[in-house]
């Protein structure tokens, strides 16, 4: 028996010089916990502790910690910020209440995706981005390079980052920092715990309500202690993160979202904002509103497999004369819905939910329908 | 009867002219929950080393390797219905196949029970 897709313990770079896998301020914490580690975007990362299909249920149905500490973390400075951000994504940052998160995009020239993120504006000139972290040592290049010299551009690697996430986050949670339950899905702000100073969102990567909690590396194990003392708390790994995030009908970068993708192919139309649009201020703005306008030759969809084997990243859509016509990004055993589920691109034509698609994967055809995604609701708090 | 193991983690209880495979506790507590498990049908020719069968868990999909050459005599039809019996009985109710063996001397190569005990305790 051989795993086709196997954990390494150390990437290479192109030219083949080994990179040493790092470890993130809960290492230990994961291991003394039973984490199985594995290399995931150049740390050491817990894939799961007593297995992916009882943490994602129970994340569903309770409350899971979740140590994203690997993803970049930047706090981004100076005068004539918000502006100068706004030159590289198709956000409303101008307009943007303070403390409140958006779904944004890092764009090149072409309108490819560099990478997704999640941005707030803390002040008048400051403003808080959460990147991914196979990408986050490209994005401070590509912001050094395109931002001006005023503004001051802070990865915080001295900072934690913890997502609790399910039903049930909002008791733990609050229970440790009264007043998180005050706030509405994206909504942010400071806080305080044990003389610590906390940044929280009410926001995740699962679909459910929950909070995602930067603090200073060195609070980070006795403040994952306490959430984990919460009786409707479990540690999660990463294999759960990413069975979640996918019934929730969210891309991941890298794999859903690549540099020849565009907002408009990728299904992430809401993340081009009106004033944006009609200013067309935002790299790539000629083609990616163009797209907007006539559709794009290919659409990010979700499927709903038939039977029970997972058809994953790289398989083909084939269409009726067994021509490749589009690929699988993302794919796997969906727990909460008990069957198969997948993202993938197709001509737009076949994009609309109920429609047949045929997948091939290693010689073998396998029958799906376009689904509307999330394929598990979200259930985000917005508001008694 | 006498039970054998391979390096990729197979076990093959042999019976006279008959094998029963299926996969170690070791490797089901690696790969995680199965979801999944395609079993070879029945007159199925195979070689020492081919792939047999295919077991998906939530994670990844694996291959499941002859551990003999032989011919297919029945696939565990209930793995179908419920391919989590590999993990809650890997070296029992979870078998993937029954296979004629071709040539018993390949046995010869495999590992019985106490070797791959030890075999494991180094990975």
């Amino acid at each position: 028996m051989s795993d086709k897709i196997q954990p390494t313990n150390g990437a290479s770079d192109d030219d083949g010089v080994v990179i040493e896998t790092l470890t993130l301020p809960l290492d230990a914490w994961h291991r003394a916990r039973g984490g199985r580690m594995v290399e995931f975007a150049g740390y050491h990362m817990p894939v799961q502790y007593e297995g992916i299909m009882a943490e994602h249920l129970w994340t569903r149905e309770s409350a899971g910690l979740f140590d994203v500490s690997h993803m970049g973390q930047l706090s981004i400075t100076g005068e004539g910020v918000v502006a100068a951000l706004e030159a590289l994504l198709p956000a409303e940052i101008e307009r943007l209440p303070f403390n409140k998160a958006r779904y944004s995009l890092l764009l090149n020239e072409e309108g490819g995706v560099l990478d997704d993120l999640m941005l707030t504006r803390q002040a008048e000139d400051r403003v808080y981005i959460v990147v991914n972290g196979a990408t986050k040592y490209d994005d401070v290049a590509h912001m050094i390079e395109h931002l001006p010299d005023d503004v001051t551009i802070n990865l915080m690697e001295d900072h934690a980052l913890l997502a609790v996430q399910g039903p049930k986050a909002v008791d733990a949670v609050s229970r440790l920092i009264p007043g998180v339950e005050a706030l509405t899905f994206m909504q942010a702000g400071a806080f305080q715990w044990e003389g610590h100073d906390l940044w929280l969102s009410r926001s995740g990567y699962t679909g459910e309500d929950g909070y995602e909690i930067s603090l200073p590396a060195e609070a980070a194990e006795a403040f994952a202690d306490a959430l984990l003392e919460q009786p409707e708390v479990k540690p999660i790994g990463l294999g759960a993160r990413d069975s979640l995030r996918l019934e929730a009908g969210l891309p991941l970068y890298g794999h859903d979202l690549d540099p020849e993708t565009t907002p408009v192919m990728a299904d992430l139309g809401f993340a081009l904002w009106k004033r944006r649009r009609e200013a067309a201020d935002f790299p790539g703005a000629t083609r990616i509103l163009a797209e907007r306008e006539h559709g794009p030759a290919v659409k990010r969809v979700g499927l709903l497999v038939e039977g029970r084997q997972p058809v994953r990243e790289g398989a083909s859509v084939v269409g009726d004369d067994g021509a490749v016509i589009g690929r699988v990004t993302s794919g796997g055993f969906a727990p909460s819905v008990g069957a198969p589920i997948a993202m993938a691109y197709v001509p737009t034509e076949l994009a609309t939910a109920g429609t047949a698609i045929s997948l091939v994967q290693r010689g073998k055809v396998h029958a799906a329908t376009v689904a509307a995604m999330p394929f598990v609701p979200h259930r985000y708090y917005r508001g008694a | 009867m006498s039970r054998y193991f391979t390096q990729d983690h197979e076990w093959i209880d042999v019976d006279g002219e008959t094998g029963t495979v299926g996969i170690s506790d070791y490797a089901q507590s690696q790969l995680g929950d199965i979801v999944f498990v395609e079993v070879p049908e029945e007159g199925k020719s195979l070689s020492k080393g081919d792939d047999a069968a295919v077991v998906e868990s939530v994670k990844a999909a694996s291959d499941v390797y002859a551990p003999v050459s032989g011919t297919v005599i029945e696939g565990n039809v209930a793995l179908a219905d419920d391919s989590s019996l590999v993990n809650s009985d890997p070296e029992g109710e979870g078998w993937f196949f029954k296979i004629t063996l071709a040539d018993a001397s390949e046995l010869d190569q495999l590992m019985d029970e106490q070797a791959y005990a030890a075999f494991v305790e180094k990975l």
